[in-house]
């Protein structure tokens, strides 16, 4: 059968103030009917432009400088502006990242969903709206009638993600194309949605082009899986082979790069890839990964084009000079060297609690209270991680903010070193803003981009620790050169750096008071794996052999399981579990633990998927819950009793649970 | 709603209360009194004392204020001491003229700029977009009084075709609905240079969301895409603004009122001010600070009729 979707040797260049870039190069796919094709890569590696040259929709300055994107045997470049029209919605629909912004704020979901019938063809507007409201079923949304009289941003982030999916589906396409769907989503919505494309994939038929940075949704939705690097597309292959037996250096490096969620801590070191992706790469006249690959050979990998070639099974291809001479893929070390023992407590926090109140007063608002974080008790012992886990709203950033003092006062108790932690950083004395630091997810905004790197350090040196001008200089210095930055950084702005460059700026900042507590919130979430391995084992370097605590906030379960000495699960405010992480991610679990566990992706083609896939949305904090919390969205819900009564705590040495189940301890 | 509306009644009562008071208190304390400058620098001091005590200026300020307030509760705004009327009647007068003026200018104002700021900002750097940017730009940067002048060598004292003065009287020349385009033209195209920017600026950033790629690749001709999609989100920030000029055009107008002799409520406040003739300029605040908390109260119901995710 022809193929949707065909894409013959195109290369895109970008043409700027500063030259001309290669964005991709004579890249080769297709899609035949009813077929799942996954693009991975780091960002920069132009999957999202193969995305908007399928629907011929390339930004300005961009343009195909060679090669053909067909769909179903047509060139997409030779079509007029009507033929496109008629192709883009009703043939090709997209499904994109950041499903608010990707829908009109001032425009009802039902008028937004109308509009795709009516422009490809309906007349009749009430048969358009059966449609709509038919399709909203069709994508799980409970009470789809009402949901096309609301506005986007009355709608969750995966109601959001379910209505794009709709609008897309409306007209029943060939090609499905999803750029990052799931990206910025909880796990549990996540996995939600990865069922939902599965299931309307084998219903309608629909092909899928599926974009995504995270190998463990590519592995749970597609058949075939396409790695580009610096647009070229290095390797090619049914999923099964590529995850199983990755041929190209690239590949390796990025499944290599993955914290796994099925194996403990041992003091394992995760295995980053060297270096970042430059601009002259895209140039390289050989293969553009050499300067980062561990296995390169100047002689072999610089000299001309490489082709393709088979690596193993059929149609696995790889595009690597070296493919025949690659040592064979080493299972990763499972290195269970014993893991340090954790010092004394540093950070307690016993019925820690933050609520606010909004509204009442002049607002013309009903008062309420927004119970952010309730009775948290936890501890974080020196030379150790603490981890917290949870969705969005669990609660797990305010109790970062709260420890760093940036929420304010608080309910309970926190102490540090057995001192008070109290209030908020306005009435901290200087020694104690010295002792707890913190580093942010988003180093880009949390950077001032007016500062240059060594002044960013410096600040903190001279304040916190009352170092002169000439010392504080020579202490950044060797805050540089302890999280890996080249001195001559120093001068550079942040904008002049690489995304985990910026990240280690940040953690040098963080290290410049000495602290005893560093509180780290997502540190890595933004950043591309090969990175976020990398700094992961710095957090790790900094914390072995110090008297340091790291408190690690993370929706990231298999991050939390390669770092954590104990982990804290929170939902709706609360802590449900908390024990010592190897007790932690071994049954007996709290329901919400099993589950975020089942909906963590994992990159294995073969693993099942999720046994429980958690329905509903998390209840608002204002509601007052007189039960579990968790019971409206329980799987083990037992009526009568999860949502009328408190749960009891279920105390097996270290390791406690919040639940009304009798769970066994373990054998 | 209905709390919303109650609050913003006592905010405006609350405003007006305060604005009153400082400007009685703020003619207490500049120099010249009154009485003197009445009866001109030739009346003795006995006589300028005698009227100080007859208009009651001799009281607290406090009484006086609270007197006033009451008058002007009553509906009584007191006389005014140059035009020798009562001050409803000046005030009548100037500002039918003056509404007259800002009605017609708002007219052209609002749909010109919004048409204009919309093309600029659908294709961003294209040809129309940098025409109609640079034109803005040219008309919002000259002062008004300059573009008055401008215009008044072209079409009155080289042309000949339109009339200098608008002194809204028919005259043997020119009808009154001549001496209405000069004054026009030099409001309207200093203040849409400012409005196209401002709205160009918001629809280019509106044509970079991702809801707008949204509505193109459902296959939607791009003029609907930016009379559907894009046209009603690029005027939400602009709003605020776009009302901002009604205050404007009710007393900023000082400028082309006394340029074409314009008998205006801006140049009434001005001549009021000058001579200290406190009853205009207290009636003359009490308006334009009612007529400014009426746009802000407009501007926040507007809002929310714009933007569904704004709840007053």
């Amino acid at each position: 059968m022809a193929d949707i979707l065909s894409l013959e040797g195109v290369s895109i260049e970008h043409r700027g103030r500063r030259g001309v870039s290669r964005i991709l190069d004579g890249v080769d796919l297709s899609i035949a009917p009813g077929e799942a094709v996954g693009l991975v890569g780091e960002s920069g590696c132009g999957k999202s432009t193969v995305a908007l040259a399928a629907m011929r929709y390339l930004p300005r300055g961009m343009a195909i400088s060679a090669g053909r994107v067909l769909f179903e045997g047509r060139d997409l470049a030779a079509m007029d502006e009507g033929e496109l029209r008629r192709l883009r919605g009703r043939r090709i629909a997209m499904v994109y990242q950041d499903p608010m912004s990707s829908l009109n704020p001032v425009m009802t979901i039902g008028r937004q969903l109308v509009e795709v019938p009516m422009l490809h063809g309906e007349r009749d507007a009430a048969r358009a709206r059966d449609r709509a409201i038919a399709m909203l079923r069709e994508v799980r949304l409970a009470d789809a009638e009402a949901t096309m009289e609301r506005y986007p941003h009355q709608l969750s982030g995966g109601q959001q993600q379910r209505v794009v999916i709709a609008m897309a589906l409306m007209a029943e396409p060939s090609l499905l194309v999803m750029d990052e769907p799931t990206t910025g989503l909880d796990v549990t919505i996540e996995a939600a949605i990865l069922e939902l494309v599965r299931d309307l994939r084998a219903r309608f038929g629909t092909a899928i082009l599926f974009i995504s940075h995270n190998l463990g949704t590519v592995a749970r939705l597609c058949d075939r899986v396409g790695v580009l690097y610096a647009g070229r597309l290095v390797e090619t292959g049914g999923v099964r082979e590529v995850f199983r037996a990755p041929a190209h250096p690239y590949t390796r490096g990025l499944l290599d790069a993955l914290p796994d969620l099925d194996r403990p801590r041992g003091g394992a070191r995760l295995a980053p890839i060297a270096g970042t992706l430059v601009a002259e790469d895209r140039a390289r006249p050989g293969c553009a990964f050499l300067p980062r690959c561990p296995h390169a050979a100047p002689a072999a990998c610089g000299a001309g084009a490489i082709a393709l070639a088979e690596a193993g099974g059929a149609g696995h291809l790889a595009r690597c000079a070296r493919l025949g001479e690659l040592p064979a893929r080493m299972a990763a070390a499972t290195d269970a060297a014993a893991q340090a023992e954790e010092g004394p407590v540093l950070l307690e926090a016993r019925g820690v609690g933050k609520w606010y109140e909004v509204g009442g007063g002049m607002s013309g608002k009903p008062r309420r209270v927004i119970r952010a974080l309730t009775d948290a008790s936890l501890e974080a012992r020196r030379g150790g991680t603490l981890a917290i886990v949870g969705e969005s709203g669990s609660g797990k950033s305010t109790f970062a903010r709260v420890v760093a003092g940036l929420a304010g006062e608080a309910r309970g108790a926190l102490s540090l070193a057995g001192e008070p932690l109290s209030g908020g950083v306005d009435s901290r004395p200087r020694e104690l803003l010295r002792r707890v630091q913190m580093v942010f997810q988003n180093p880009d905004s949390t950077l001032n981009p007016s500062h240059s790197v060594g002044y960013a350090l410096m600040r903190p040196l001279r304040r916190l620790r009352g170092l002169g001008a000439e010392e504080a200089r020579q202490e950044a210095a060797r805050l540089m050169a302890r999280v890996q930055l080249p001195a001559e950084l120093a001068e550079r702005r942040p904008w002049q750096l690489s995304g985990g460059q910026r990240q280690r700026v940040a953690i040098a900042r963080a290290l410049a008071g000495d602290p005893d507590l560093l509180v780290a919130d997502e540190p890595v979430s933004a950043l591309d794996v090969s990175v976020q391995a990398a700094i992961v084992n710095l957090l790790a370097d900094l914390l072995a052999g110090s008297d340091m605590a790291l408190v690690l906030i993370s929706h990231d379960l298999a991050l939390v399981r390669h770092m954590a000495d104990r982990v804290a699960v929170m939902y709706l405010g609360r802590v449900v579990e908390y024990g010592p992480a190897a007790q932690v991610f071994a049954p007996p679990w709290h329901p919400y633990t099993e589950a975020l566990l089942a909906a963590a992706p994992r990159p294995d083609p073969d693993a099942p998927p999720p046994e429980i896939v958690l329905a509903g949305p998390m209840p608002s904090p204002a509601e007052e819950i007189r039960g579990c919390v968790f019971a409206s969205r329980c799987p083990r819900r037992m009526e009568g009793i999860c949502d009328t009564l408190a749960p009891p705590e279920r105390v097996f040495g270290a390791h406690r649970i919040a639940c009304h189940l009798e769970l066994a301890a373990p054998g | 709603m209905a709390r919303y509306l109650l609050r913003q009644s006592l905010n405006i009562l609350l405003t007006l209360l305060a604005v009153t008071f400082l400007v009685f208190a703020l003619n207490e304390l500049t120099p010249g009194d009154v009485a003197r400058k009445l009866l001109g620098p030739y009346a003795t001091q006995e006589q300028v004392d005698h009227l100080f005590r007859e208009m009651g200026l001799d009281r607290p300020l406090l009484v006086r204020y609270a007197e006033y307030v009451g008058n002007v509760l009553r509906g009584d705004l007191g006389t005014s001491v140059i035009y020798r009327q009562p001050v409803a009647d000046v005030l009548l007068d100037r500002l039918g003229n003056t509404l007259l003026l800002a009605a017609i200018c708002f007219a052209v104002i609002v749909p010109l700029s919004v048409a204009l700021g919309v093309l600029a900002g659908m294709r961003e750097r294209s040809p129309l977009d940098r025409g109609i940017s640079v034109f803005a730009s040219i008309c919002a940067s000259i002062p008004e009084f300059a573009m008055g002048v401008f215009m008044l060598a072209i079409f009155v004292v080289w042309l000949g075709v339109l009339p200098g003065t608008s002194p809204m009287r028919a005259t043997a020349e020119w009808p009154v609905w001549m001496q209405f385009v000069l004054p026009v033209a030099v409001v309207t195209l200093y203040d849409a240079g400012y409005l196209v920017s401002m709205i160009r600026a918001s629809m280019v950033e509106v044509m970079r969301q991702p809801f707008v790629r949204t509505a193109v690749l459902k296959g939607m001709p791009f003029h609907r895409v930016v009379t559907r999609h894009a046209m009603r989100n690029a005027l939400i920030t602009p709003f605020t603004v776009i009302l901002l000029q009604l205050n404007y055009l009710v007393s900023g107008l000082v400028v082309v009122e006394t340029l074409f002799a314009y008998p205006g409520f801006g140049r009434m406040m001005l001549e009021a001010a000058l001579a200290k003739d406190i009853a205009v300029v207290e009636a003359g605040a009490l308006v334009a600070v009612t007529v400014t908390m009426l746009t802000q109260l407009l501007g926040d119901l507007g809002y929310m009729k714009l933007d569904p995710r704004i709840r007053i």
